[in-house]
């Protein structure tokens, strides 16, 4: 065995396996990572959904399942529609600045007909699904102008999903890409994606 | 037969250190005399461990995780399989034991400066085995796939939702591996609960006892044994461990199963705190529970995310108030560990602490109300006060150093008051701004203008 060491030549080869070494263990871990992806089954899951609203009574909510959340449609009669504007003061974003809806939903009834809304029934604050509580209904109580509570943290919403300033949800609830098909049958998913 | 068993230690040892390790962690490992209670819960916080090994094993041959499956599987333990109902009874009531049992450890912890160095390191790794459990027990909580399970998980994995410049929802979306809670979501989740985690769990485990092993126990008086030792080298206020601690720890091991089995017999929902009464009904995604809380062991720090009016920051105050206690040991370094020999304002301090813990736990577990969010926020703010106060009663502070303190807190807080401001709560917040000025005239102007924060004499040796 020769004495001689050539110190350089071997932090050299140390040092060259190390690099690669460690590129060969980040490369193993993109499969590992990638594999938490959704797989390709979850992506195709995707599809519009038709739902029927003839049968939808004046201040009633229809829930419908799209890609796996809550979908409402509400319908809002006369004097609901009319007191919308009178709570704008108490909102975030009382004119839909923010793009959680459609191009052709950002008007002051955030929908395309103004009586029937649809929302995705998930709280922007940490996803629970808020309940439809009418004027005045438990618990919001008296002075409670109707619309959505969320039980998880108290985000409120108005009947156009619009968010309430002072809660912990940052925007107003997400309108669907959707459209009409007939005066009575909605393609939730359908339509443009957004603005 | 005696000599058949010598010979058969002396073959072993000469191939693997059994005695050599037997005397190392046991009948040679000299723990301070004078151990009192509260150094029950570290060997209890192992046995909770193998309570939760035991009867997880057990419980993943009857469960199948998948989202078709799960819930009824649980109700076929529960219901048709022999004993079932016990184990998986044994499961959730160990769950919330092994929390019980390990708050209480730490409360050891802060109580005698366990933190403190030579232990610093030791203290990280036991808060890194209590984070691994409470991401150990959120895995877990989903598994049974009921109404809180789902939106439990959902509420906490949207808390990654809040990452800003748009790494929030591909973050989620990769965490679930669906666009909502799912099949995928469950599987994985399982993976990760008996699988990934326990090995992580296992291993810090080792790593905390190796670590104590090394730099040796701490005690209530907060001296340090191995700096008085006789001729032979053996500290002089020490005994082995076994047996003196071995037995000492079976009794409190009988004691803790006593109570554990009172719990798993006669109440082991224990009134809808251990397992939420929600989670007897099966996952819904379009339906949220009227109220959702997290289990009793992580309210307090949901509390804190509850009761601030802003996602971002209530998520990083969340996660804030867990990692705080990573660097205790270098916020407080008062050289005095025990709190037998600091000042009655630090006991006051650690005991509204405690309270403040204790409160913002139920209010975590409680459906959100405007005055509950406040005083959720201003004992929020009491948390963190305390790791504030611990560190500037490190020393003897100057006026004017305690003044600048004062002024900077000051500011914070009514900065954060005014942004926060609405005047249908304006009375709400001045009224609730009182806890946090009383708690800092009494913790800060206390200590400069009475003696109850001056130490007293340290002892020699143990008492």
């Amino acid at each position: 065995m020769s004495t001689d060491v050539d110190a350089g030549r071997r932090r050299f080869l140390t040092a060259s396996v190390a690099v690669v070494g460690g590129v060969a263990t980040v490369g193993t871990a993109v499969p590992f990572v990638a594999a938490w992806q959704p797989s390709e089954r979850a992506r195709a899951i995707g599809a519009p959904v038709e739902v029927d609203i003839s049968k939808i009574e004046p201040g009633q909510m229809l829930t419908q399942k799209w890609r796996g959340k809550p979908v409402w449609i509400v319908s809002r009669t006369p004097e609901i529609l009319q007191a919308l504007p009178g709570i704008d003061d108490r909102l975030r974003d009382p004119k839909s600045i923010q793009n959680q809806q459609p191009r052709y939903a950002k008007n002051e009834y955030r929908s395309i007909k103004p009586e029937i809304i649809v929302l995705i029934g998930i709280c922007t604050h940490l996803g629970c699904s808020p309940s439809y509580v009418k004027q005045d209904g438990a618990p919001l109580g008296a002075g409670w102008p109707g619309g959505f509570f969320c039980p998880c943290h108290g985000s409120m919403f108005d009947y156009a999903g619009r968010v309430y300033a002072g809660v912990p949800a940052p925007t107003n609830l997400v309108v669907p890409p959707h459209k009409y098909l007939s005066d009575t049958r909605i393609l939730i998913g359908g339509g443009e994606e957004s603005a | 037969m005696k000599a058949m068993l010598t010979g058969l230690l002396a073959w072993t040892d000469a191939r693997f250190p059994l005695s050599k390790m037997w005397n190392e962690h046991l009948a040679q490992y000299y723990a301070p005399k004078n151990f009192n209670f509260w150094y029950f819960f570290g060997s209890l916080a192992l046995l909770m461990l193998v309570v939760q090994i035991v009867s997880g094993i057990w419980l993943t041959m009857y469960y199948k995780p998948s989202a078709d499956e799960a819930f009824a599987s649980v109700e076929y333990i529960m219901r048709e399989v022999p004993m079932g109902w016990f184990i998986r009874y044994m499961h959730s009531t160990g769950a919330s034991f092994f929390f019980l049992v390990v708050y209480l450890h730490m409360f050891r912890g802060l109580m005698y400066g366990s933190y403190k160095n030579p232990r610093e390191l030791l203290w990280v790794f036991g808060m890194l085995i209590y984070l691994c459990m409470m991401v150990e027990g959120f895995f877990g909580y989903l598994l049974p796939w009921g109404q809180m399970s789902y939106w439990g998980a959902q509420v906490i994995i949207s808390l990654f939702g809040a990452l800003p410049f748009g790494l929030g929802e591909p973050l989620t979306l990769w965490i679930r591996g669906d666009y909502v809670i799912a099949d995928a979501t469950l599987n994985r989740f399982f993976a990760l609960h008996v699988a990934a985690v326990p090995l992580a769990l296992l291993a810090l485990v080792g790593a905390h006892v190796l670590a104590l092993h090394e730099v040796g126990s701490n005690n209530p008086d907060g001296i340090e044994i191995k700096k008085d030792k006789d001729v032979n080298g053996i500290p002089r206020d020490g005994i082995p461990f076994h047996p003196y601690y071995t037995v000492k720890d079976i009794w409190g091991v009988a004691v803790c199963l006593i109570l554990f089995a009172a719990v798993l017999f006669f109440a082991p929902t224990f009134f809808g705190y251990f397992i939420e009464q929600p989670n007897f009904v099966p996952a819904n995604p379009l339906k949220t529970p009227e109220h959702i809380a997290p289990v009793w062991y992580f309210t307090p720090y949901y509390a804190i995310l509850r009761a601030i009016p802003d996602k971002l920051t209530g998520v990083i105050a969340m996660f804030a108030s867990v990692l705080i206690f990573f660097v205790l040991p270098w916020l407080d370094r008062n050289p005095i560990k025990s709190v037998r020999y600091r000042g009655p304002l630090f006991k006051l301090l650690l005991g509204v602490f405690v309270i403040t813990f204790i409160v913002l736990g139920y209010l975590g577990t409680q459906p959100p109300t405007a005055a509950g969010s406040e005083l959720g926020l201003r004992l929020g703010e009491l948390f963190f006060s305390f790791f504030l106060i611990m560190w500037l009663y490190t020393r003897e502070r100057t006026q004017s150093f305690n003044y600048t303190v004062l002024g900077i807190v000051a500011v914070l807080f009514i900065f954060f008051d005014a942004i926060r401001f609405d005047s249908e709560k304006s009375s709400l917040i001045l009224v609730s701004s009182l806890l946090v000025i009383g708690y800092y005239v009494v913790f800060v102007l206390g200590s400069m203008y009475t003696k109850l924060n001056d130490p007293k004499p340290v002892p020699e040796r143990v008492t």
